[in-house]
């Protein structure tokens, strides 16, 4: 199953390196991490995204996060209601026939072409992962030159209607 | 540097050099003794240390300085501290690092790093002190301001210390050391993200009370844990009023006394047969303080099936790591055993269980054969208690001689333990015993050793002898690997690879060497004779006990099989 943690660190030197340190130390499996400033100067938000046998091992990797001395809060958010997002560019090779049939791809998933050269377009897609997937999914056939994603980023909702295990992303 | 709005106000800035601040802030932690060795990069600090009127004891191996440490530590609790160079000199630290965080052992250490300007440049004696140190630290630190000194070794005595106690490294980059800076007199800790959790829950303490009640065949495991929160005498009060039986993990030794009435035994891979069926049997397990390692549980499949689990431990990861707990208590040892004695509940109908396993004690008691004109490794062990009453304090190394020493010596008092449990690291032992002289001078200190690791570590003879330290010094000389060559006799047909010490030195002309008094002992009555001279002089001495090669660690309970399978009963 996938689980999603997310961390409010300390940015000192280091807190990084001590994070995914102690993912290969207990060889837990990262599937995307992601890491950027938050509203608080000197703090740091991460996303974690893993991979787990089971509830288990989650509140295992939970409660070793949660020792780490510059990690202040640990936040197993797997199932509650957050706002979860990726973002992916995709270059996918683009000749003049199949030109018009990828811009009528791109409209329904919000997508937006970024850059365009003679035989290829670079698009940018954001989402939840499974949106992202299944965008790449129909790509596919016309030829991926390159594709980047960045992991999953995400917070709570602002409400949080049930504590109950119900998915409540959003389709956009 | 840049003044700070409270001396500005003074007038009067006080400067000084980093390693002068960091000085002042370890008198501040009130540090007694630094173990270190000294090079290149800790120049300035060495400089600083010359007249900062904090004793420092030379080891003669940063490993051996390390494990001073740590023994220094397991007898006082206070952290003990280390300054080791950059480069090679920290790279021979990460061994006692590594065994210090595994077993909980409070450590300060400071290791010397290239000048800021440099690092990354693969300068002389630089090594990614961080990078390598990370997953064997509680935290670890790199000074990136001199002003930051204060702050930084503060908050490293605190994490050490608190909670559940581990190392923690400070690197220190030698323009840090040189540089001047304002002294922060009053320094702020800022740890947000670190806020040990001392006081357990009420109603979990509640719970426990009415399982005691319910329970015909309680049980109490003790770890080190207790040890650490000095709750001894509580467990003693606790066990006593609920009548509930002990038994001790590899590294709770001494934090129950042996002698006592509820005392069952060590439990385990080599525990006694009584403790490890007590474990098997029990209707209601307390765990105080241990952590379930895997030479305690055996195969997890059937380690403690019948029992209702209870685990009070002050590191909420060890609860439910290993062992599916239906109590969890998360809290300090002694908090939570003063809350459970207060409670005074009903207490457990325990008779006819602590009979059985008096019974089994009885029964099935720790044995070995005496041979005339053969020395047996337990014999010596039963002298050594003898000799000392089973109140010195021991240090071990590993091997067959640290399970002998667990088994035979009989522990009477707390804090007089120190042993390699976790990492089970060879060559622990000597540099160990120095620390625990130097926390303790009165004390008699004797460590077990064996002829393979007391060779990993042997140049802290020189410690010893420098020191006069009157560490007792007890090879238990098989020849061998003995605790590999037994796996090899079980598990491999008796083929003997590389584990036969055929060629050794004479450890008596070594030792004479150093100037330290030595014998070698060969029979019963030499070693009863040896040992009593020994613990009379007060001065180092060391005794080569010639045992017989062939002799096992029993019982045993073989790698994959549950506690209640033990061999060699
Ligand atoms: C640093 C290190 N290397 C290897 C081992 C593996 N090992 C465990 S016990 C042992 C034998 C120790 O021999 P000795 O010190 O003579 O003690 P004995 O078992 O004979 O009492 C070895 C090699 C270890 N524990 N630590
Ligand atoms: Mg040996």
């Amino acid at each position: 199953m996938k689980g999603i943690i997310t961390l409010t660190v300390m940015n000192r030197p280091g807190v990084l390196n001590r994070i995914t340190n102690l993912f290969s130390k207990r060889s837990y499996n990262i599937e995307s991490i992601t890491v950027g400033s938050s509203e608080q100067p000197d703090i740091s938000r991460i996303t974690v995204v893993v991979q787990v046998e089971n509830d288990k091992e989650l509140e295992q990797i939970t409660k070793q996060l949660n020792k780490q001395i510059d990690i202040i809060k640990v936040m197993n958010i797997t199932n509650q209601a957050i706002v979860a997002r990726e973002l992916a560019l995709v270059k996918v090779t683009a000749a003049t026939q199949t030109r018009s049939e990828i811009y009528s791809l791109i409209e329904p998933f919000r997508g937006s072409v970024v850059d365009i050269s003679k035989d290829s377009l670079v698009i940018q897609i954001t989402g939840e992962a499974e949106k992202i997937e299944a965008f790449i999914e129909l790509l596919r056939p016309y030829g991926i030159k390159e594709l980047t994603r960045t992991g999953t980023t995400a917070f709570l909702r602002g409400t949080q209607k049930t504590q109950g295990t119900a998915k409540n992303f959003s389709i956009v | 540097m840049q003044k700070t709005a409270l001396a500005e106000r003074k007038g009067d800035a006080l400067m000084k050099s980093g390693a002068d601040i960091l000085m002042d802030s370890l008198k501040k932690e009130s540090v007694e003794v630094i173990f270190g060795y000294p090079g290149g990069a800790v120049l300035p600090i060495y400089d600083s240390l010359y007249d900062a009127g904090i004793p420092h004891i030379l080891a003669r191996h940063e490993q051996g300085a390390i494990h001073a440490a740590e023994g220094y530590a397991r007898i006082t609790g206070k952290p003990g501290v280390v300054i080791a160079t950059s480069g090679p000199g920290a790279t021979n630290i990460v061994t006692g690092l590594a065994d210090a965080l595994i077993d909980s052992i409070p450590l300060v250490v400071l290791t010397g790093q290239v000048a800021t300007g440099v690092i990354g440049t693969d300068a002389f004696q630089e090594a990614d002190v961080l990078g390598i140190t990370t997953p064997i630290t509680k935290h670890n630190y790199q000074v990136r301001n001199p002003k930051d000194f204060p702050r930084i070794i503060k908050e490293a005595f605190y994490i050490a210390s608190s909670g559940r106690p581990g190392p923690v490294l400070i690197d220190v980059p030698k323009d840090m050391a040189v540089l001047a800076a304002e002294v922060d007199e009053d320094p702020v800790v800022n740890l947000p993200g670190y806020q040990p959790k001392l006081t357990p829950n009420y109603l979990q303490i509640k719970k426990l009370g009415e399982e005691i009640a319910k329970a015909k065949r309680p049980l109490i495991l003790a770890g080190a844990g207790v040890l650490i929160s000095k709750a001894h005498e509580e467990l003693k009060t606790f066990a006593e009023q609920q009548h509930i039986p002990v038994v001790h993990t590899l590294l709770g030794l001494g934090g129950f006394p042996a002698n006592h009435p509820l005392f069952i035994g060590m439990a385990g891979m080599h525990g006694v047969y009584a403790a490890n069926m007590a474990l098997s049997k029990c209707d209601l397990l307390i765990n105080i303080g241990a952590r379930f390692d895997d030479r305690l549980t055996g195969n997890l499949n059937h380690f403690a099936p019948l029992a209702a689990v209870a685990h009070i431990d002050i590191d909420p990861v060890e609860i439910g790591k290993n062992v599916p707990t239906q109590i969890p208590i998360v809290g300090d040892a002694k908090e939570a055993l003063e809350m459970l004695i207060e409670q005074n509940s009903e207490k457990a109908e325990s008779e006819e269980w602590i009979k059985q396993l008096h019974d089994w004690n009885k029964e099935f008691p720790l044995k070995y054969e005496r041979v005339e004109d053969r020395l047996k490794p337990q014999y010596v062990l039963e002298l050594l208690h003898q000799e000392t009453k089973g109140e010195a304090v021991i240090t071990t190394d590993v091997g067959q001689h640290q399970m002998w020493a667990a088994q035979y010596y009989g522990f009477n008092k707390p804090h007089a333990w120190v042993t390699s449990g976790g990492l089970g690291t060879m060559g622990f032992g000597l540099p160990a015993a120095i620390g625990a002289q130097l926390a303790k001078p009165d004390a008699v200190v004797a460590s077990i050793v064996g002829d393979g690791g007391f060779q990993m570590t042997l140049q802290e003879l020189g410690v010893i002898a420098e020191l006069g330290l009157p560490i007792k010094i007890i090879i238990i000389n098989n020849h061998a690997l003995g605790m590999v060559r037994q796996w090899q006799q079980t598990f491999y047909n008796e083929r003997y690879s590389h584990s036969l010490l055929h060629s050794q030195p004479s450890f008596v002309k070594l030792a004479e060497a150093y100037g330290i008094r030595a014998f070698e002992i060969h029979t019963e009555q030499e070693a009863k004779e040896k040992m009593k001279e020994a613990f009379a002089l007060n001065e180092p001495v060391l005794l080569d006990f010639r045992v017989e090669q062939g002799e096992n660690v029993y019982p045993m309970v073989a790698p994959g099989k549950g506690l209640h399978e033990m061999e060699g009963v």
